[in-house]
């Protein structure tokens, strides 16, 4: 295994990572390129004219869209060739979300039948059930929904109180139970539905029928937002399901439904991207266009920081996302090289970068509602009207800070996941932190300063590390077994987690493009990223400040808060004049051209 | 029936025209740069089509240099058997098509299809000129294109009305809108496209006839002034005295 490949999840706390490590959007190769060509095409010709009509819920129309998908073969990029797929590798799967992340509401139905429609089975299910459902999947003949959440079992999925009882001549299973929020479930002919057997505290997994008898559909929720998805409750009235239609083995449902979701978080960071971009376009392009006190509104400062704003948390978020999609290739096939099929390496290796994907989820869902906040605010009285298209985009954007797992709990399972691997010992996580907690008691070492263009941000990336460090290291400690129910202490390391993953990814990519292409060429680059760390460094200050001041105190939260004030200095930075600069370039070009 | 699909690059259609060297080279840096829609979305997916009703085969050939290769596989995964690409830069129309007719001579193609322009210098010469060196006949902005046997029927566009012609093969045709519609490459094509063979060929070193001088943008467009309804006098002073119109 290279060094490249051993890079594991949550690892980027304790360990420096190289910018040649990293993969960049910059490095697409032709073939991805087409694939997100075909996939804007097929947005500008299928789904764009067709907005209004798919979010009234037209009979047929989103069925059939999804069908046009299939035949582009759209709906099998992650399915094996020999089960009718196109195998492309993981990141590539996340290029065309995020191509496809500009469709609204065609986006989710998109995300949900190839995500957590296809993906329990491809991953989970045997040969004989991948071989009935796959292909059939994978064309668009068969929509899938994934029947998880109950109106009293959300967030906490295991609790669900659905049903599932062995009949006595041992054939069938009998479901009886009520889903709510089921994306696709209008359309839907294969149900993927997680039941609990007798007594079990587990969840079990069954492929259903969706025309089997006894189930039945409440009409369509009134929802805010992304209105052209179908999300309905489906109800189980005794409904008869074949004994081989069990999805793995019993209990293993709660597993399966995490290890699904997970993948949905860094797919979602792909949909949403596309999402950005698309509303960082309309808001250049309205800005352009909207003349007032005899200019366009672009020339003024105010609308020019949101844009810079927009173009910065967008420019972000992609670089982590592909970062942590190459980590991801790259595990998978360190997992094949060690024998593991590709279904198998698959799973293990999204596991294994799970922390990554709750933390993108999280930064991706929060960068769009950002990007669509603003380019409301900036078409003004227009952006509120439903004539404009950002009024779509904003509705339809909320929805993400709550499906996939609510970002709070995201954040929550961002701190579990790394502190759990480093009570397991697959992380060290304590050696380090013992590390800063003696720093914090010796006079600072000032040592040799990095240098060149990003001397100040590598500095301070060191600084925000051993702040996770400093703070996580001395709560588990304060806290011990209490921790787990301090949620704004929780909130407040998962944040620190955040801003330092993608404070790195943007500072590696860039770095990475210096190299390749020089400090003149990447300037625009640089004032991001030097935005960015001049902003961040005060966000990760505060979020450190309040987990001290909440479970420290005296002498000790006194040097913590030194060691902090230390940890997160950087260096002043004109901001203003760099988000003029990063604002001029995308004015000028009409366009987000990062 | 074999077919020959001629296939340009041109910049993306929301590229930023600028030009260099004292206003004497088209600015081509972070130019992106696309299969010109009027050969893809016409020329080669009527030929597809034809191909797919009457069998045979679809070649596309493109002048350019190594930096085309990107369009042409383009034009490969929306489903193109093959490709040639003569490898020597484009510098005007006539030594294009003397290229293309140089290597189409070869090859004995029943039809030999193109866009009936590219969208950046627009100067729909290529065709008529092939025509010339092949001694077959031209039918140019056609829009529509049936092949019976070895006759073909075309409608083109003309004032107020449309033109059916025939003409028996092998013919040139320049296509133009209505011909076909866009064909979006799948996966499959898109896969299959590296696997297809994209032979590069020598150029026979035909002369170009006409330089480029000078290139200008045209004169940005003005604000629009807005009058008052009820003062129609102000208008009609305006327009005469200012846009000197009426």
């Amino acid at each position: 295994m290279s060094e490249k490949t051993a890079i594991k999840g949550g690892e980027f706390i304790i360990r420096d990572v190289k910018p040649e490590d990293i993969f960049t959007p910059e490095e697409w190769n032709e073939e991805q390129e087409m694939i997100a060509k075909m996939c804007d095409d097929f947005i500008a010709q299928e789904v764009e004219p067709n907005l209004e009509r798919i979010d009234e819920m037209e009979e047929g129309l989103m069925p059939s869209i999804l069908e046009k998908a299939g035949e582009l073969g759209l709906l099998s990029l992650s399915v094996p060739e020999e089960l009718g797929g196109m195998g492309v590798d993981f990141k590539t799967t996340l290029l065309a979300t995020e191509r496809l992340g500009t469709g609204y509401s065609f986006s989710v139905a998109y995300g949900a039948h190839t995500g957590i429609g296809t993906l329990p089975i491809l991953y989970y299910g045997n040969q004989e059930q991948k071989e009935k459902y796959i292909p059939k999947l994978a064309s668009g003949e068969w929509k899938a929904s994934y029947c998880l959440t109950e109106p009293s079992a959300g967030s906490d999925a295991n609790s669900g109180k659905t049903k599932a009882e062995l009949t006595e001549d041992g054939k069938h299973y009998v479901i009886n139970g009520q889903k709510m929020w089921i994306t696709n479930a209008g359309f839907a002919k294969v149900l993927t539905v997680f039941a609990k057997i007798g007594d079990d505290k587990n969840l079990t997994a069954f492929i259903v029928d969706a025309e089997s008898e006894g189930i039945s559909l409440n009409p369509e929720e009134k929802k805010m937002g992304i209105k052209g998805s179908s999300t309905r409750q489906v109800f189980f009235n005794d409904v008869k399901v074949p004994v081989e239609n069990m999805l793995s083995e019993r209990g293993n449902g709660f597993k399966i439904a995490l290890n699904i979701l997970n993948i949905g978080r860094i797919k979602l960071a792909g949909a949403v991207l596309g999402g950005a971009k698309s509303g960082i376009d309309y808001s250049i392009k309205y800005a352009n266009e909207r003349q007032q006190f005899g200019r366009p509104i672009s020339k003024y400062g105010a609308i020019r920081h949101k844009i810079a704003e927009q173009v910065i948390k967008c420019f972000v978020t992609e670089s982590a996302t592909y970062r942590a999609g190459q980590n991801i290739d790259d595990a998978i096939q360190a997992f094949i090289d060690e024998g593991m099929d590709k279904e198998q390496a698959t799973l293990k290796g999204i596991e294994q970068f799970a922390p990554e994907c709750a933390i993108l989820k999280v930064a991706g869902s929060e960068a769009l509602d950002y990007v669509v906040d603003e380019a409301v605010q900036i078409y003004g009285g227009m952006g509120y009207s439903a004539e404009s298209p950002v009024e779509r985009a904003y509705r339809d954007a909320r929805i993400n800070r709550i499906f996939e797992g609510t970002n709070e709990i995201n954040r929550m399972l961002t701190v579990d996941l790394v502190l759990k691997r480093a009570m397991k010992g697959e992380l060290d996580l304590m050696g380090p932190a013992q590390e800063v907690a003696n720093e914090l008691m010796s006079i600072p070492d000032f040592g040799d300063a990095p240098e060149g263009v990003f001397a100040n941000e590598y500095k301070a990336l060191k600084g925000f590390k051993k702040t996770i460090l400093m703070v996580a290291g001395s709560a588990v400690q304060k806290l011990m077994q209490t921790l787990a129910k301090e949620q704004e202490v929780l909130m407040n390391i998962a944040d620190l987690s955040i801003d330092t993953y993608m404070a790195e990814s943007v500072l590696l990519r860039v770095d990475k493009m210096i190299a390749n292409k020089g400090e003149e060429a990447c300037k625009d680059e640089i004032a991001i990223v030097k935005t960015y760390f001049y902003d961040i460094a005060d966000k990760i200050n505060k979020s450190g400040k309040d987990a001290i001041n909440a479970f420290a105190g005296g002498d000790e939260a006194k040097m913590m808060l030194m060691g902090l004030k230390r940890f997160t200095k950087i260096d002043g930075y004109n901001s203003k004049e760099a988000r003029q600069q990063i604002a001029q370039r995308v004015i000028e070009a009409g366009k987000y051209n990062f | 029936m074999k077919i020959l699909v001629c296939i340009s690059k041109a910049p993306d259609t929301t590229t930023k025209i600028s030009f260099t060297d004292g206003d004497t080279k088209f600015d081509e840096s972070g130019v992106k740069y696309i299969v010109n829609p009027y050969d893809e979305w016409y020329a080669l997916v009527r030929g597809l089509e034809l191909k797919e009703a009457h069998g045979g085969s679809v070649t596309t050939v493109t002048v350019g240099t190594a930096e085309d290769d990107a369009t042409i596989r383009k034009a490969l995964a929306i489903g193109a058997d093959d490709a040639t690409r003569i490898n020597v830069k484009p510098e005007d129309a006539s030594q294009v098509a003397a290229e293309i007719a140089a290597y189409a001579k070869e090859g004995a193609y029943d039809l030999v299809l193109l866009g009936k322009e590219t969208i950046d210098y627009n100067g729909s010469q290529v065709g008529g000129m092939i025509a010339e060196h092949l001694d077959m006949p031209f039918i140019s902005l056609a829009e529509k294109l049936d092949v019976d046997g070895t006759t073909a029927t075309l409608d083109k566009e003309i004032t107020g009305g449309v033109q059916t012609v025939e003409a028996e093969l092998p013919l040139v045709v320049s296509c133009a809108k209505g011909m076909a519609e866009q064909r979006i490459p799948n996966m499959r094509g898109i896969m299959a496209a590296r696997k297809k063979p994209l032979n590069v060929v020598e150029p026979t070193n035909a002369a170009k006839q006409t330089s480029f001088v000078k290139y200008a943008l045209p004169a940005p467009k003005s604000a629009v002034k807005l009058i008052d309804p009820n003062n129609m006098d102000e208008l009609v002073e305006l327009l005469h005295n200012e846009a000197k119109v009426i």
